[in-house]
């Protein structure tokens, strides 16, 4: 998909829901009926979001027949605790999600840019079998994968998390960026290599400045799965509490025999915290570069 | 709230690079070995090791609490070694399990790990994952202090792998006075007969009889559990699990009648519900009866809620003078790193400091017969008493009776029951009888 | 095809090219995808059915055989079966409804478009608790939830027993699901809407073709590529649904899938051999999904 189409669909198109016109009955009918239909949707859409924020805000007494309704009394006074079990794990969840995502990122550019512009023989083919890595179900390889990690030497660090999410966000990080290369019209790189600049140079010069967008995509997606990662984050770290990050310590509250569910949804809401803000006010951009770079057939 | 400083970061070695944190580790290594020899001399404690790595599935609430006053034993008699506690949660270590289950496959294992003692070890034993612990036994005095009932059923082939740490109940009936005052019930059921009685009076008063949570089986198949114990009694129920008793006979037949009256007398949204949930059914007057561990008296204290008044206890009905026990207990698996430190913290394990530190808290008694009961509330000073004369039977849900694979196959086959997959009770039979040869293979 | 794509090549294809750039990545995916799949089917050719087995030795498919009188198996395969019908049918519907809603363009559109992605942000470990509370059983007096709500709303005839009912529990696992993908196939499809030059649209317009029959013949045949990506997107995910069904109902019998009957069998169990031989047939159909597709993309790539 080339980057023009991208831009259209973000773009506003006057031509046919444009407002200043004057609509005739039926098309006005249209407009209330479209916008009554987003909002119905919207309110679904919000109403799980809407319940798991209302009840971070409702102190430690919160149960289900009260799930729905605003808190009587907002109080913070689940915070303190959620903190206490969430705050460190979550700092470093930051510390080692923000690496992966860069590495992945980085990795996925080059694998992009070279499957896209610069083919060897066999490219395709590893194009597809990289493809492939992207649907394998993780709870099959889990156990050579804590061997592998032991043979290593690799536990009891976090970069066994950040080595599991760069391997393993290969195939989707290298997808993206092929796709969007492959967007970009080869006389550039022509002109590039008429003019006597390498490989890498070009890389440098030209896609490089020209991929931010995909980098955006690929910085969000990596950040949100990597965040949001339980199975990983279980198994290989092992349990141990210099290790716990933001999922496997919420999974510590929420996953107890005791519950309490005030702490329970303040923890889960607070754990979401930074993804939903990446998706508040990066969403649009992230739109944008994942339709430039979707599995388009 | 403050955010950790990066340099808090770096002290935890996450800021490090990995070269430097191998370096580090190295350098550490080193001057282990320096102090090490300087303190030879303290052969006796866990000194030779730098630190002790359990593993297990308290991280919070009452069972924290417990596990740090063991943890405060711990140290106070090693002050030398550090006290790391890998802990997983997830109702009844559902986690804890798969990843324990990783390490040991990856030989990583922690130097000592929780599990329900019983079969629940069997798979750990047979695979040679753990170290015999007869000796312990003897030279500390347990095999004296222990139940031998107990002992018995710690022991596979004459080896015992595991030290208990505490004693649950798995049969009390739990209500809430006030309802059971409504409902004109003066006195706890003893028999099956007054249960039945009793929740039709329930029923009549507008109350739902029985409290079910049916979210992730268990708590079903420990309704269940009890139930075949008490409609067959205690002999009959323990030759279940050792072939005696067919699971497929008359006598399963008639308990499993039983089950479907009481779950018929049930709350209609029980698939929805964890145990608590279902608990606070029964302590808020919305439903009658509960049929759960003793761990629920520890959940509805920290609650705020008072023993005798928001809720009480009596026996399981059809139980009465039986005593279903589970206990969790520390083992000592083959290549732990810090095999010293992993014996002083059995040590501690097993004695009456630790476990009057550990129990109380957690809302369990001691193993031992010589526990200081002033520490404990009203419930668990009966609780002990009775384990003291009661007739001991295994919990079948709690990994005393079988092994994960049958623990997991039998709580399957009671989900499957209450949603109504079994189709009928004949069903049911089958799929415990599938479940028992399911521990087997 | 999308007629955008169609000025951008293939590049430079030579002998070495840029291969020694990929080089590491290949390796990587070598060793740590098809590396351990290939452990992985190699377990679950062998009898190591309990850790007790230290030597373990080749029995052939005797695992898979196995499964097939599972009952648990084929209980989870048959949940799994229906889960991924109405998950994949609801979010295209779903998704393509809103698709449609916002593809003329609509003042705030943005704001819909961005609300409708949040979804995707949040794991179902933090949503677990809410989704369970949302799909309450009761009906009638006490009811919560989205049965509350529909009793509030007068429609308590709709009320549902969501998962707990053996009829439509894996119908009711399918709804959070749906609402966490629907904004990203909505987005898909708004792509593929915004793809189609105007000018097609137009000229149907001037024939005199009405807007139904225009989204009918013109637009709708354009989306067939995003329709069959949405598919694919979807069909892997719900193969290996887990993190869903494991926050929102855990070991349940009655929504048991795959891949939590994996977990158990291979950790509960410590079955390894039938554990490896449960991924492996997840793995499959993953693979009778997506493989056709790749070649089709593959093969669709050679005509630019």
């Amino acid at each position: 998909m080339s980057s023009d189409i991208v831009d259209r669909i973000t773009a506003h198109v006057p031509s046919h829901g444009g407002s200043n016109k004057k609509l005739t009955g039926v098309a006005q009918f249209w407009l209330v009926f479209r916008y009554i239909s987003l909002f119905i949707i919207l309110a679904m859409i919000i109403l799980p979001i809407y319940v798991l924020v209302i009840n971070s805000f409702k102190g430690p007494t919160v149960y289900l027949p009260d799930a729905l309704n605003l808190p009587k009394h907002w109080t913070l006074s689940t915070w303190p605790e959620a903190w206490a079990a969430l705050g460190v794990p979550m700092m470093r969840t930051l510390f080692f999600v923000v690496q992966s995502s860069i590495i992945s990122a980085i990795i996925g550019s080059i694998n992009g840019y070279v499957l896209a512009k610069w083919r060897f023989r066999g490219s395709k083919m590893v194009f597809t079998l990289f493809l492939f890595g992207m649907f394998i179900p993780y709870q099959a390889i889990m156990i050579p994968l804590v061997q592998f990690n032991r043979a290593v030497g690799l536990t009891g660090s976090i970069y066994v998390l950040v080595l599991a999410h760069v391997v393993y966000g290969i195939p989707i990080c290298t997808l993206i960026f092929r796709n969007y290369y492959a967007a970009i019209p080869d006389e550039i790189i022509e002109a590039g290599r008429v003019d006597g600049a390498s490989m890498v140079r070009i890389y440098r010069s030209i896609m490089l400045p020209l991929s931010i967008p995909g980098f955006v995509v690929v910085l969000i997606w990596q950040f949100t799965s990597a965040w949001n990662d339980f199975l990983f984050a279980i198994f290989l770290t092992g349990g141990s509490p210099s290790l716990a990050v933001a999922t496997t310590a919420l999974n510590f509250i929420t996953g107890g025999m005791q519950i309490n569910y005030g702490v329970n949804m303040t923890a889960s809401f607070m754990a979401s915290i930074p993804t939903l803000l990446v998706y508040m006010f990066l969403g649009r951009y992230f739109l944008r570069g994942l339709l430039s770079g979707s599995l388009k057939g | 709230m403050v955010l950790p400083h990066p340099i808090i970061l770096a002290e935890n070695g996450l800021l490090m690079r990995k070269s430097s944190v191998r370096l580090a580790a190295a350098l550490a290594a080193v001057a282990l070995v320096v102090t090490g020899c300087s303190s030879s001399s303290k052969t006796d404690s866990a000194a030779a090791d730098k630190q002790l790595e359990i593993f297990t599935w308290w991280a919070a609430g009452g069972e924290k609490a417990g596990l740090d006053g063991m943890q405060a034993a711990f140290e106070a008699a090693n002050p030398d070694t550090k006290f790391v506690n890998s802990s997983i949660a997830g109702g009844a270590g559902v986690n804890a399990k798969a990843v324990l289950v990783s390490r040991l496959e990856a030989n990583d294992p922690p130097d000592s790990f929780q599990a329900h003692a019983g079969m629940e070890l069997d798979g750990y034993v047979k695979s040679g994952k753990l170290e015999d612990l007869t000796s312990l036994y003897a030279s500390e005095g347990w095999d004296k202090v222990f139940p031998a009932d107990l002992l018995k059923t710690l022991t596979v082939d004459g080896k015992i792998y595991s030290v208990p740490v505490n004693i649950h109940r798995a049969n009390v009936i739990w209500w809430n006075p006030a309802a059971a005052a409504k409902a004109g019930i003066t006195a706890a059921p003893a028999t099956l007969d007054d249960f039945f009685a009793d929740l039709a009076k329930f029923k009549a008063a507008g109350i739902t009889g029985l409290s079910l949570a049916g979210k992730g089986d268990w708590a079903i198949a420990h309704l269940m559990d009890w139930m075949l114990l008490a409609s067959m009694g205690p002999d009959k129920f323990e030759g279940l699990f050792n072939g005696s008793t067919s699971w497929t006979g008359p006598e399963v037949a008639a308990a499993l009648v039983n089950f479907q009256k009481a779950l018929s007398y049930g709350n209609k949204d029980a698939g929805n519900l964890e145990w608590p949930d279902a608990g606070k059914l029964v302590t808020s007057g919305k439903a009658g009866f509960f049929i759960m561990g003793d761990w629920a008296s520890a959940q509805w204290q920290s609650d705020g809620l008072v023993l005798g008044t928001d809720y009480t206890w009596a026996p399981a009905p059809g139980t009465v003078g039986i005593y279903q026990w589970l206990s969790d207990s520390f083992t000592l698996p083959i290549g732990a790193k810090d095999h010293n430190a992993a014996l002083a913290w059995l040590k501690v394990c097993g004695s009456k400091e630790g476990q009057d530190a550990f129990n109380p808290k957690k809302g369990s008694i001691s193993v031992r017969t010589d526990s200081d009961l002033t520490l404990y509330d009203s419930y668990l000073q009966a609780a002990a008493a009775e384990w003291k004369v009661d007739r001991l039977v295994g919990s079948t849900v709690h990994g005393v009776n079988g092994n994960n694979a049958l623990m997991a196959a039998y709580s399957a086959a009671a989900g499957k029951y209450l949603s109504g997959g079994a189709k009928d009770n004949a069903g049911l039979a089958k799929d415990l009888a599938a479940a028992y040869e399911a521990g087997k293979a | 095809m999308s007629k955008g794509k169609s000025k951008a090549h293939g590049g430079i294809t030579s002998r070495w090219g840029g291969f020694f750039f990929v080089l590491p990545s290949i390796i990587a995916v070598a060793i740590f995808v098809y590396g351990m799949i290939a452990w992985t089917l190699n377990i679950s050719l062998s009898n190591k059915n309990s850790s007790a087995v230290h030597n373990p030795k080749f029995v052939g498919i005797a695992n898979f055989t196995g499964l097939i009188h599972d009952e648990r198996f084929t209980h989870a395969f048959g949940n799994l079966i229906k889960f991924t019908v109405v998950f994949i049918a609801g979010t295209l519907i779903s998704g393509f409804i809103m698709a449609l809603l916002l593809e003329k363009g609509i003042k705030g559109e943005g704001v819909f478009r961005s609300v409708y992605l949040y979804p995707m942000a949040i794991s179902f470990i933090a949503m677990g608790t809410v989704w369970n509370w949302l799909m309450n059983s009761t009906h009638g007096e006490g009811a919560a939830g989205i049965n509350l709500i529909l009793a509030k709303l007068h429609l308590s005839f709709l009320q549902s027993d969501w998962y707990v009912s053996p009829k439509s529990s894996m119908y009711a696992m399918a709804l959070p699901a749906i609402w966490q993908m629907s904004g990203y196939v909505l987005a898909l499809f708004l792509a593929g809407f915004r793809g189609i030059p105007d000018d097609l649209r137009e000229a149907a317009r001037v024939d005199g073709a009405s807007e139904a029959k225009i989204y009918r013949y013109v637009l709708f045949p354009q989306l067939s590529p995003t329709f069959l990506t949405v598919l694919i997107i979807l069909g892997h995910i719900s193969m290996k649904v887990f993190d869903l069904i494991i926050g929102i109902s855990g070991k349940t019998y009655i929504t048991d899938v795959l891949a939590v009957y994996m977990w158990q069998v291979t950790f509960d169990f410590t079955n390894y051999a039938k554990g490896a031989a449960i991924a492996m047939v997840i793995l499959l159909m993953v693979a009778i999904v997506v493989i056709p597709y790749l070649r089709y993309v593959n093969k669709s790539e050679e005509y630019n």
